[in-house]
Parts: C-alpha cells; sequence; structure tokens
C-alpha cells in the first residue's frame, strides 16, 4: 500500500465511524418522546410575546446595567491600577484579586442581602442587581482595560506630552481611544460572559415583571412539566450570544489585517 | 510669538546646558554636558549608539529626567521640578524617529488636537494653521488622510508638521531618518533645510554626516556621555581633533 492510499484509507474509516455514530444514536433515541417534551409546539407558542418582551428585556436590560457600571467602574480600576501613587496601585490589586476569585453567586448575595441587612438600607432591586453582577464585572474589565492601556507604545504618550499635553489630556484624547479599540474583542467576550450571569440574579428573588430569561424557563418547567420553556429560552440565548461571538470574530480578523 | 517670558531676557541661547548628569540606574549615560545652542543655530549632534545623544535630547524637555544639572530653555530651569513643563514643551518641537503620529486620528487632526487642547486656539484658527504648515512640509493634498496609508517619509513629514503647528522656538529631532526605508530619507532632509534656511533653532541628533556637514552651523561629537568635541562642520568632520572623533567617523562614512 503506498502512503496516499493509507491516508486516504484513514480518512475514509474516520468518515465511516462518524456516519455509523449518527445512525445508533437515531436508531436508539426515541424521536417521538423528544420531539413531545423538549419541543412541544403548542408550550412553545405559549410563551410568546412574554419570553420576548419580558424575559429577554430583563435579561438585556440587567446585562447593560452591570456592564455600564463595570465599564466605568473597571476604567478606574485599571487607571489606579497604572498610578504612581502606591495606595491606589495597591486598592485595585486587591480589589481586583477578590472579586475575579469569588464565586458570582457570592458576591450577589452579599450585595443583595449582606450589605442592605447590616446597614439598613433599602435598596431599588436594579440598583442591588447592578452592583451585583457590576462589581464582579469591573473587576475581569478593568484587568483588560489594563492591558489595552499599556498595549499603546509609550511613544503615543510622549509625543502627546512633548506637545504640551497633560498627563491627563494626553490619556483622555491619545491613549485612551487607542486602547480601548484594542480592547473591543476581549470587551465583548466580556459582555457575553455577562449575559449568562444574568441567570444568577434569581436568588435575589423575583416577581413575574423583573424575571430574566432562565428563571422564566424554570418557572415554566414546574408549571408544565416540560423540558420546552427550557429549549425555547436556550434559543433566545444564542440569539443574543452568537451574532457577538461573530462579530467579535470578524473585529479580530479586521484588527489583524490592519496591522 | 509667545515666547517663553525669560528670567533674563537678553538670553542669546535657545537652549543653555550646564553640568547636565544622568544616571539610568548605576549607568550613568550623560556625564557632566556643558553645551549651547543660540537661537537661529542649527546644531546636529553626532556620537556612537549609546554614546547618550539621544538621552541629551530627551531631557531639553524633560522626556527624562535629569539627575543633576540646568538646563535653561528660553531661560526657564526643566531640570527644576517646579518648572511649567506642559508650557515650556508647547515652546519645543519634538520630532521622534518613530514618528509617533497619533494612528487613529486623521492627518488634520494629528495637527489640530494640541492646537486647540493646549493652545485653545478655535478650530477655524487650528485647521487654517495646519493647512499652512501642511504646505510647508508639501502635504497639503494628505490632509484627509490617516497616518497608516502614508509612506515613512510623509510620516514623518507630518510629525514635523504636527510640531510646527504649535508655532514652537526651536525644534529636536532624534534621528529623524533612522526608522526610513533609504529612498525615503532625501524627502524628510529637504524639509528640514527648508526649516533651517527659514532660520529655526534646531538640534538634530542624526547619523547623516552629509546633513551635519551641508547644514549644521555646528557639530557636536559626543562620546560616552561627554562632549568630545564641539565646533564647525569642517573642523569637527574635516578636521576632528580627537582620536575618538577620527575613529567614529572613519566607521561611519
Amino acid at each position: 500500500m503506498t502512503r496516499r492510499q493509507r491516508q486516504r484509507l484513514i480518512r475514509g474509516g474516520l468518515y465511516a465511524a462518524f456516519v455509523l455514530a449518527v445512525v445508533v444514536v437515531a436508531a436508539v433515541a426515541d424521536g417521538e418522546r423528544i420531539a413531545q417534551f423538549f419541543f412541544d409546539v403548542d408550550i412553545a407558542r405559549q410563551m410568546f410575546p412574554d419570553v420576548l418582551i419580558v424575559a429577554a428585556r430583563n435579561t438585556l436590560l440587567y446585562t447593560a446595567l452591570a456592564f455600564s457600571f463595570g465599564l466605568a467602574f473597571g476604567l478606574v480600576l485599571a487607571l489606579m491600577r497604572l498610578s504612581r501613587v502606591g495606595p491606589y496601585r495597591w486598592f485595585a490589586t486587591v480589589y481586583i484579586e477578590v472579586f475575579r476569585g469569588l464565586p458570582a453567586l457570592l458576591t450577589i448575595f452579599l450585595v443583595g442581602f449582606g450589605i442592605p441587612l447590616a446597614f439598613r438600607v433599602e435598596w431599588h432591586v436594579l440598583t442591588r442587581i447592578t452592583l451585583g453582577l457590576g462589581l464582579v464585572a469591573a473587576a475581569y474589565m478593568a484587568e483588560t482595560l489594563r492591558a489595552g492601556i499599556e498595549g499603546v507604545p509609550t511613544g503615543q504618550m510622549e509625543a502627546a506630552r512633548s506637545l504640551g499635553m497633560s498627563h491627563g489630556q494626553a490619556m483622555a484624547s491619545v491613549v485612551l481611544p487607542q486602547g480601548l479599540r484594542l480592547v473591543i474583542p476581549p470587551m465583548t467576550n466580556e459582555l457575553v460572559l455577562l449575559i449568562k450571569d444574568t441567570s444568577l440574579l434569581f436568588v435575589l428573588g423575583t416577581t413575574p415583571i423583573t424575571k430574566e430569561l432562565t428563571k422564566f424557563g424554570r418557572d415554566l418547567l414546574s408549571q408544565t412539566a416540560s423540558p420546552t420553556p427550557l429549549i425555547v429560552v436556550g434559543l433566545v440565548y444564542l440569539l443574543i450570544t452568537v451574532p457577538m461571538t461573530q462579530l467579535v470574530a470578524v473585529l479580530e480578523r479586521r484588527n489583524r489585517r490592519s496591522r | 510669538m509667545g515666547a517663553i517670558e525669560t528670567g533674563n531676557p537678553g538670553d542669546q541661547y535657545a537652549i543653555d546646558v550646564r553640568g547636565l548628569r544622568k544616571r539610568f540606574g548605576t549607568l550613568e549615560v550623560l556625564r557632566g554636558i556643558d553645551f549651547r545652542v543660540a537661537r537661529g543655530e542649527v546644531v546636529c549632534v553626532i556620537g556612537p549608539s549609546g554614546s547618550g545623544k539621544s538621552t541629551l535630547l530627551r531631557c531639553i524637555n524633560r522626556l527624562e529626567v535629569p539627575t543633576s544639572g540646568q538646563i535653561l530653555v528660553g531661560g526657564v530651569d526643566v531640570a527644576d521640578a517646579d518648572a511649567d513643563i506642559d508650557h515650556v514643551r508647547t515652546r519645543i518641537g519634538m520630532v521622534f524617529q518613530a514618528f509617533n503620529l497619533f494612528p487613529h486620528l486623521s492627518v488634520l487632526d494629528n495637527l489640530t488636537l494640541a492646537q486647540r487642547r493646549v493652545l485653545k486656539r478655535t478650530r477655524p484658527d487650528a485647521v487654517e494653521v495646519a493647512r499652512q504648515t501642511l504646505e510647508r512640509v508639501g502635504l497639503a493634498d494628505k490632509i484627509s488622510a490617516y497616518p497608516a496609508h502614508l509612506s515613512g517619509g510623509q510620516q514623518q513629514r507630518v510629525a514635523i508638521a504636527r510640531a510646527l503647528a504649535m508655532h514652537p522656538d526651536m525644534m529636536l529631532f532624534d534621528e529623524p531618518t533612522s526608522a526610513l526605508d533609504p529612498e525615503l530619507v532625501g524627502e524628510v532632509l529637504a524639509v528640514m533645510r527648508g526649516l533651517a534656511s527659514d532660520g529655526m533653532t534646531m538640534m538634530v541628533v542624526t547619523h547623516e554626516i552629509g546633513f551635519a556637514r551641508d547644514v549644521a552651523d555646528r557639530v557636536v561629537f559626543l562620546d560616552e556621555g561627554v562632549v568630545v568635541e564641539d565646533g564647525a562642520p569642517s573642523q569637527v568632520l574635516d578636521t576632528p581633533q580627537h582620536e575618538r572623533t577620527r575613529r567614529f567617523l572613519q566607521r561611519v562614512r
């Protein structure tokens, strides 16, 4: 057997194994039962329009709030980490390590119940959501933003300072615009992670109008005794996240080409 | 045109360096430099790599902080931590080896950013100045281009225009042609020649011996952190007094 024949044989074997696996799964699986439980059209139809105008809307709202807070606070933390003032650097370093090291669920509990309990404050549910998710998001984003700022060549800061701009002016109009552009792909990934983390918010307690996608699906699961609602909310998640990850891929390819 | 208020208005020197030392850790790069540039003078600084010539240039607008000594720029000591360095820097144009244009901004915005933020010129004024300076470097047609779409020579000419748009009293050039392909060196040197003949005070760190000979009023040879030779181009380049200068010139020719 020549080398080429042997390669062809191996590839043919791999194809055959795949086809065989598909055939076996199709033969063993109970198609009717799967369709009945996972793709129950009547149940799926009842979920509309609420799955979109309530649940998906809430998921997006909570994501937007947490992301905005995380971006703003993360930028402050990133600048603190790069500060010449020691205590700022130490604070930012400790903060980032702590909040990246804790489970997000624990932070949500702490912010949602711990702080209101300790200080007897009545926080609006949106405040608790924003802080619960945003404090963790800020820690991750701070590291990404710092990498972006450090990725801008030092010559840029020097050129701006040589023109008489102050450190702050140079940072704001020369370094940050370039650094932020560098981190658009990783920040979009943060956004996707945040969308999925909104599913943890149910622990704060929900009312019918504050349910996000996962809670919405779970409640219908127990009402209907069918997993179809989970499939539907899963598809809605993908409808939101897949375009984003694809966008990241396009941006990364374009970034690479422009260098 | 807003020269720096000098402590001594009769001061004839644009740059007056006295006893400058600069240490990086244990390495002393500048070991007591005394050096002057008169107004309207063009001084070329030559020397082997590691001789401290770029560090000297960068100390003058405080991109490097001197370890000791005085650097009077228009009478203001930039080595003094209390000096209003941002203001002094508006009077000193700086051109880098790596151009350092702002890649996220168009040529026009590269030229108007500091005019507007620092000098508080209005947008129409800043745009008008940008047009004039681009004309001067022969790139008026590139006003809306982005740096990435320009050749290295064009980028460096835009960088010169960006510095000129601030209407500085003097220009510092840090090996302005070292990053360029050989065929692009000429256009940048031509712009610099033009500036010199317009009477601009210039300090140029360079390896272009031919340029130094033609354009400089004075050539300074720096080696191991000290000024070894300082005089007219013909004197320093053709009849150097020191063995070190002779050896260096033999190598670069």
